[in-house]
Formats: C-alpha cells, structure tokens, sequence
C-alpha cells in the first residue's frame, strides 16, 4: 500500500512574463496521475493567474487561464486563495474566473474548487503539508 | 519530419505530433491515422472529435485516465472503457488519438 501524502504547490507570480505559472500547472497536471492529496495556493501576484478575462493575444502567448477549468477531471479540487493578496490588488473573488468540481460521492454534483482563505488560514495550510513546492 | 496531404506538407515532431496546431485538416488526420495503423471510422472520429472540443475548452490534451474518464461521462460507460478506447487506439487512446486530433502530446501521460 502506498502512502498518501499531501502535496501544495505554492503560486506567487503573475501568470505571464515567467514561466512559473504555466510549469507550476503543468507539473500539477503531471503529478496529479500518482493519486496524491494535492492543493494549489494563490498568493501575491498568483492571484492573477485566477482572473477571468484573460486575453494574451497581445503578447504572443497561449492563454492557458482555462486549463485551470480541466483542474477538477484530474482530482485536483482544492484551489486556496489569499484574501489579503487580492485585497491588496483591489481584486474580490467576483474578479475570478468560476471553478468547479463534480464530486464522485455526492451524485456528481459540481462544487466550488475555490476557496478564499485569509493569510493566517492559508498558513495554517501551509503547516499542515508534508510537501510543499513554490512557483 | 513531415506528412504529404493533397501537395502539401505539415511538419511533426520526432513522435509524430504536428507542430503547427493550426495545419489540422480531415485529411491530415487520415495520414496520421494510416500511420499509426488505423483505419479511420465513425467510433475514432467520435473520440477524434471529443478531443478537439476539450483542447478547445481547456487548452489541453487529457491524460488517459482523464479522457477515458470524460467520455464515459458524455457518451457513457458502453464506451467510457479501457477496453472500448484500446480496441479503437491500441496504442494508447489518448496519444493516438491526440496525434491524429492534431493536438500535442497528452499533458500527464506518464
């Protein structure tokens, strides 16, 4: 029997102009396949990789902003996000775009993957994991 | 690298996958799918078709157990199988299917 551990990949950067965001994604993606307790944090400029709207035509890249939408086929279901990092950046929650899950146990029906936590939450989040990985 | 269609040609990666998303056309995806070794019916264009609305949609190509799990969801579990998908592309659903879909290689495929 294998151990499940939990698993949180911390998002700080905005999500173009680094790498980050788009590699943070995909290594969830990747890493969702070995059936781990997986959840995604937002904080500080990560707040913007959440935002709807996003239009990148004008810089050339892929806008990957809806692939957080394929979050929930792949099991991962917890996306955590400062309040403080989108009070901070006159953001609310509204600013976001929708994200739900369909949850197997209850007859599929869809669920919020989001979830806005305040910054001593979020920390308590933190300590709580027995993996944590920055972007 | 590249497939001949009609005179023209469409360059793929060293496995296959073509490089321009946008050079997808029918026809490509029968010489893509001859040379995977698959005859082209309506039951792979079903699926062919059910990953090109989800790349559209999500911007990305499901793993396996993602596609196989979204189609038993919109078509059923007649269908929604491995042993259905593997008798359609036996050499894996998702990365045959995506190859010939036009789209890149499966995100999560191990």
């Amino acid at each position: 029997m294998s151990v499940t551990k939990k698993f949180l990949y911390v998002n700080r950067k905005a999500p173009y102009g680094t790498i980050y965001a788009l590699e943070s994604l995909e290594v969830v993606l990747i890493g969702a396949a070995f059936e781990q307790d997986v959840s995604l944090a937002f904080l500080d400029d990560g707040v913007f990789q959440l935002t709807k709207g996003q239009d990148t035509k004008g810089i050339g890249v892929k806008n990957f902003s809806p692939t957080f939408r394929a979050l929930g086929d792949y099991e991962v279901t917890k996306l955590y996000i400062e309040q403080e990092s989108l009070d901070e950046r006159g953001l609310t929650k509204d600013d976001l775009q929708e994200i739900v899950y369909e949850d197997e146990d209850d007859d599929w029906a869809e669920k919020p993957s989001i979830r806005v936590v305040n910054r001593a939450e979020m920390a308590a989040i933190m300590a709580d994991q027995d993996v944590v990985l920055s972007f | 690298m590249a497939y001949q269609v009609n005179g023209s040609t469409v360059e793929h990666d060293e496995e296959g996958y073509i490089t321009n998303l946008d050079e997808w056309s029918k026809e490509l995806a029968d010489t893509i799918a001859e040379s995977e070794n698959i005859e082209m019916n309506e039951e792979h264009w079903e699926v062919v078709n059910f990953l090109r609305d989800y790349y559209e949609e999500y911007q990305i190509a499901p793993a396996v157990r993602v596609l196989i799990k979204s189609i038993k969801k919109s078509m059923g579990p007649e269908k929604g199988n491995n042993k259905y998908m593997y008798e359609l592309f036996p050499y894996g659903p998702a990365k045959q299917a995506c190859k010939i879909a036009g789209l890149p290689k499966p995100t999560g495929c191990v």
